[in-house]
């Protein structure tokens, strides 16, 4: 069942675990659609972002590579909102917000963190490992997907491109 | 188009190790316990190379440890001791973290009361780990341990 998700992710990611710089147009799928909630409870759809670059990025409280990752986002989020982007970080943890609200408070993100579920997951190929990014363009395709730690000039580069597109 | 399936087929589980595989546990032998005494199990964990999972006591409190756990029925669990962590340092840390790699060993003992039952049984034991590389971290799981006892006078 691991393997088959895992297979799955491979195979949404079209070029690998990790690719070089974005898809090109005609490769891109568009994301799957979710309504999840966040930290007061309110549902947030997928759909609310368009026209943004998103980075949506599955991470988890006991995720150490997350962690590293965690404040580029909040800076990228700080610095590139106006030119629209839009970083979503989609939470994995079992138990809940009971121990993602205050990790995400300690984290400072100022960013829209989302509680996951399984049904999403699957969507996302199964997100078997963190940390697990996609980053979407502006009508809501998936241009990159990365799974494990990657450099910060790796979502910087890929989100550069897609900002610049209209 | 039928090549290329096969060819996916045979390099995907090179590409992808499957995390059921990361971890396993070696059924223990038979473990011979005299009533009123107590006894010693032992468990031989094997890590994949270039895997770890965090110690029994992680360095950070949203790290998940390492836990043995048994059900132990008619005999009382009277502690477990876990190796000595290594204390190895990640690209992802800024601090060195607690933790196992390899092939490690995790011990339990076990009171057998004066009217424990004599004869064979099978007692469960559950190791929840929580096992990453340099690069990536994978959900929490857990591994079932069956341990044969023989309680004898």
């Amino acid at each position: 069942m691991t393997l088959t998700r895992r297979s799955l992710a491979y195979l949404f990611a079209g070029a690998g675990l990790s690719q070089a710089g974005v898809k090109a147009l005609k490769d891109r799928k568009v994301a799957p659609p979710f309504a999840l909630k966040d930290a007061a409870g309110n549902t947030v759809k997928l759909a609310d972002y368009k026209g943004k670059v998103v980075l949506l990025n599955f991470w988890a409280t006991w995720c150490g590579p997350c962690k590293l990752e965690i404040p580029w986002f909040v800076e990228m989020e700080t610095r590139l909102r106006s030119k629209g982007l839009s970083v979503i970080g989609v939470a994995m943890d079992e138990e809940g917000w009971e121990l993602v609200k205050p990790h995400a408070e300690k984290l400072k993100i100022n960013y829209k963190v989302l509680l996951g579920n399984e049904e999403v997951a699957q969507a996302y190929g199964g997100v078997d490992s963190l940390p697990m990014s996609f980053i979407l363009d502006r009508a809501g395709r998936v241009a990159s997907v990365h799974t494990g730690l990657v450099s910060k000039s790796v979502y910087e580069e890929d989100i550069q491109e897609l900002l610049k597109a209209k | 188009m039928r090549l290329k399936t096969v060819l996916l087929a045979l390099i995907l589980p090179l590409l992808l190790p499957a995390q059921m595989n990361l971890l396993s546990v070696a059924p223990p032998p038979k473990l011979t316990a005299k009533r009123g005494t107590t006894a010693e199990a032992k468990l031989n964990v094997q890590l994949q190379n270039g895997y770890h999972v965090n110690s029994n006591k992680p360095a950070d409190e949203y790290l998940i440890p390492l836990r043995l756990t048994w059900t132990a029925e008619s005999l009382v669990v009277d502690g477990t001791t876990y190796p000595t962590p290594k204390m190895e340092k990640y690209e992802f840390s800024q601090k060195p973290l607690s933790v196992y790699t390899g092939d490690f060993q995790i011990a339990t003992k076990f009171k057998v009361p004066s009217t424990a039952p004599l004869g064979m049984k099978v007692i469960s034991g559950k190791l929840r780990y929580q096992a990453c590389s340099h690069k990536e971290c994978f959900p929490p799981k857990s591994v079932e341990v069956k341990l044969p006892i023989d309680i004898v006078n």
